[in-house]
């Protein structure tokens, strides 16, 4: 009886054997050509959104649809705008035949949560694309960590010139419109409705879309002869303007321009309304409030105060196009409402990638955004599209639109004034309000 | 060994084993199973654990010690953040330069700042610390954007000079954090059957940081300052009247106090070269003052405790989602699924600060000495010595 089995022998032989296994498969890891390359039968997303802040509505609606986005790819659902794109190739069984899944994270609307929330989808999920986002400092932020990590970063909501001026990426892809593009959309309108004789006086969230949008505002506007008073930079966390509301009254101004979104939007033009703002009349002149960017979840926030109220929008639901008529549609049967523009713009850039994905025949990054880079597109709501190579831009018309006075549902609140068309707000891509950035070259990670 | 005791030789070799083995330990569940969910040994998330180790480790010195309790301390973290940044931008990738710098400003700071307000004591300093640090918030986000890029935070460019370092790499993309050559953020990967196990050399350079601050900690604990210190908690007033000038000693305190968090903020830009604003906020001031209690104040080891307790949390439940929860209880009849994943989510996901509250209400209420207090009674329950050895040198006076 001496050779016994003991435990602690026992534990020895099984810790020495499974090392022994264990160590051919060491260094089996460094073959990816790429970060996460997708083994197996399923592709990871990442949706980074804002799920609390002044951006959560937004943010719920940007999830919505890429929900309704992902049901469409794995080929579930009526397939929405899959068809009516331009581009045939995803036949709804997944990206490459892989089926897609997805997970979600909460930006907080901050810099440094939307990075971590977007590490820890790369780094533990395995995501291969990141994408959401509604704040462009987010977005700013995010697109520089996908370029150093390696992935693909697909632009949700932003609109700052900087995203893809001064801080774009190669690995960075925007499908939305941006600041100078509502300059160059607006400015027309508004001259033409109020004059060309104005003192405007800005109100602007204090973040990288905020500097942006005043600058190209006050560009547009001045360069059709109207007068700016003053520019007053507030907090994106303040949730109370009185304050700056009360200095607009003491100056000679006559439009209020509010360089302000979600709900921080919604509460500038309320206390703005409740100080007896639209009732006035200085210079001999009725007082106007514009809204350069404008969405209908913001409209539905700040209700009866939005009626008459100018602004620029990406995309909206009433839009008589196939591509948006298919869209408004699925989402409808799935949620009960009309999406919303940044629903609309996540809808498409997860299609924009998933279709890059098939027609490139690979998911490395690098492949991925060449076949983004100059891609022209239709059927997705705003006409023909262009993603411009030189800076990751999609170029394509703009919508003015003005708060319903009428409205004859909760959601028919605007109505689209003008289709400004592309090549009115088409600038070059070293314009100085996007000069002093570069691509860099794309970045496969791994 | 090295100056220490038996028993804090073995709580730090404790703490060592627990930094090395990390990635093993905190992936307990394979990669593909259901559990995955519950891992957290990615190379982000031990970052975290450990940087935010380091920052309540050096809080835990200033309140744990002279019961001054910050409520600013954020600032501190959030001036290494850009100090490092700055360095990124301006001299290499190195961080080492970095990393000392951040240390040197967030010193310096602290230096101006307890100057000012370790003239009072009580709730009066904590109200001048928080003013102090709202007040940099405020500066970083707004007033000083040419310094700090206001909300959308201090990052690096293609343009930016490195003077001892290269401006950009040959395929034209921003260099990494490095020390001296070895990449911050590059990371091997272990598959041993269904696991996953990923080693960060970042995450091991802060290991390695974390156990010298920790080791640090234990001697400052373990000195005659550390002595002074805790007499200043106990009696201030008693300490004066024997005509002590107790003012050295708390503003040392507090300038220590905050290097630790200047480091902290320094290792978080070494990780991740971004440093933003609402690093600074009072909120985050907050998150330290909970990882502190939560852990058990004045205790050696609590701080990281409750540092890693608070990150999880935050991290970890705030990614489970409507639809995970819907695929946990899928196989429940649908009315009692749904409500189920109804009472539920408000708990996950962006409800996990709901979670956190309710254990942290728990803990306080229960557990005054936090969750060492906890892990001692679970010793005494089950410990084979009887607990007459269990008088420790950490003591549990509630916070004030």
């Amino acid at each position: 009886m001496t050779n016994k089995l003991t435990r602690r022998g026992l534990l020895k032989t099984g810790a020495v054997g499974g090392a022994g296994l264990a160590l051919p498969t060491i260094f089996t890891t460094g073959a990816h050509a790429f970060t996460n390359e997708p083994s197996g039968g399923t592709v990871t997303l990442g949706f980074n959104v804002p799920q609390s802040g002044p951006y959560a509505d937004e943010g719920a609606d940007e999830l919505r649809a890429y929900m309704l986005a992902v049901e469409h790819l794995n080929g579930e659902g009526d397939g929405g705008m899959l068809n009516t794109f331009s581009s045939k190739v995803l036949e709804g069984n997944g990206i490459l035949g892989k089926k897609v899944e997805y997970v979600t994270g909460d930006t907080q609307t901050k810099s440094d949560a939307a990075r971590a929330s977007a590490k820890s989808m790369i780094e533990k999920d395995g995501a291969i694309m990141i994408t959401g986002g509604s704040s462009s400092g987010v977005a700013v932020a995010v697109q520089s960590l996908c370029q150093e990590a390696g992935v693909i970063f697909m632009a949700g909501l932003t609109h700052s010139n900087d995203t893809t001026g001064k801080d774009k990426k190669a690995n960075g892809f925007r499908h939305f419109f941006n600041a100078y593009m509502s300059g160059a959309a607006l400015a027309p309108v508004l001259a033409k409705t109020y004059g060309t004789d104005r003192k405007a006086y800005h109100l602007t969230a204090d973040y990288t879309w905020g500097w942006t949008q005043e600058e190209s505002i006050v560009a547009a506007t001045e360069a059709l002869g109207w007068e700016t008073v003053q520019t007053v930079k507030t907090p994106l966390s303040a949730t109370d303007f009185s304050s700056y509301i009360t200095p607009v009254l003491q100056t000679d101004a006559d439009v209020l321009i509010l360089n302000h979104y979600g709900g921080n939007m919604v509460n500038s033009l309320t206390n703005a309304v409740q100080f007896g703002l639209r009732e006035k009349v200085v210079n001999g002149k009725n007082f106007e409030i514009v809204v350069p960017l404008f969405s209908r979840l913001m409209a539905r926030g700040a209700g009866e105060n939005v009626k008459g109220i100018l602004g620029s929008t990406n995309w909206h639901w009433s839009l008589q196009d196939e591509g948006s008529q298919a869209f408004v549609k699925s989402f409808g049967t799935k949620y009960g409402f009309p999406p919303s523009q940044a629903a609309h713009t996540c809808y498409v850039q997860t299609l924009l990638y998933a279709d890059a994905v098939a027609r490139a025949g690979s998911f490395n990054p690098c492949a991925v955004g060449e076949a983004l880079e100059g891609f022209e597109f239709d059927g997705m709501g705003n006409g023909p599209t262009l993603y411009r190579a030189e800076d990751h831009q999609c170029f394509k018309d703009v919508l003015v639109v003005r708060g319903k006075e009428n409205p004859t549902s909760e959601f028919d609140l605007l109505e689209v004034v003008e289709v400004t068309p592309v090549g009115q707000v088409t600038y070059a891509p070293d314009h100085p309000m996007f000069a002093g950035g570069a691509l860099g070259s794309c970045n496969p990670g791994a | 060994m090295l100056g220490l005791n038996k028993k804090d030789a073995t709580l730090l070799g404790v703490v060592a084993v627990l930094v090395i083995f990390a990635p093993f330990i905190l992936n307990p569940f394979p990669a593909d199973s259901a559990m995955a969910q519950f891992n957290a040994g990615y190379p982000d998330l031990m970052q975290r654990f450990v940087i935010f180790g380091i920052f309540a480790v050096g809080f835990n010195l200033l309140f744990g010690l002279t019961g001054y309790l910050s409520f600013g301390h954020a600032a501190f973290l959030g001036v290494g953040s850009y100090s490092a940044v700055w360095m990124f931008k301006l001299l290499s990738m190195n961080v080492i330069p970095a990393i000392l710098l951040s240390m040197v400003i967030a010193g310096l700071f602290a230096l101006l700042i307890g100057f000012i307000s370790l003239r009072r004591t009580g709730i009066y300093f904590s109200i001048l610390t928080l003013a102090f640090a709202e007040m940099s918030f405020r500066l970083a986000y707004s007033v000083l954007t040419p310094i700090t890029n206001g909300e959308t935070g201090l990052q690096l460019t293609l343009e930016d000079p490195r003077i001892l370092g290269q401006t950009a790499t040959e395929n034209g993309g921003i260099p990494v954090t490095n020390l001296f050559g070895l990449e911050m953020r590059s990371t091997e990967v272990l598959n041993l059957g269904g696991w996953t196990f990923q080693f960060n050399n970042g995450y091991y350079m802060a290991g390695a940081l974390l156990l010298v601050a920790f080791y640090i900690s234990i001697r400052i604990f373990r000195s005659p300052f550390g002595m002074m210190l805790r007499a200043v908690k106990s009696n201030q007033q008693r300490m004066n009247y024997t005509g002590l000038n107790t003012k050295p000693y708390t503003l040392a305190a507090f300038v220590i106090s905050g290097m630790y968090a200047g480091l902290a903020g320094g290792l978080m830009a070494s990780m991740d070269p971004l440093a933003g604003a609402e690093r600074m906020q009072w909120t985050a001031s907050g998150e330290v003052v909970l990882m502190t209690i939560l852990g058990g104040a004045g205790t050696l080891i609590g701080p990281v405790l409750g540092a890693g307790f608070i990150k999880y949390f935050e991290n970890i439940f705030s990614k489970i989602n409507e639809a995970v929860l819907h695929s946990w209880f899928h196989a429940l009849p649908d009315g009692l699924e749904n409500a189920i994943v109804w009472v539920l989510e408000h708990f996950v996901g962006s409800g996990w600060h709901l979670t956190l509250g309710l254990l942290f209400m728990l803990v306080v209420t229960f557990l005054p000495g936090g969750l060492v207090e906890g892990g001692q009674r679970l010793g005494r329950l089950f410990g084979r010595k009887k607990d007459a050895e269990e008088k420790t040198a950490t003591q549990s006076t509630p916070a004030e």
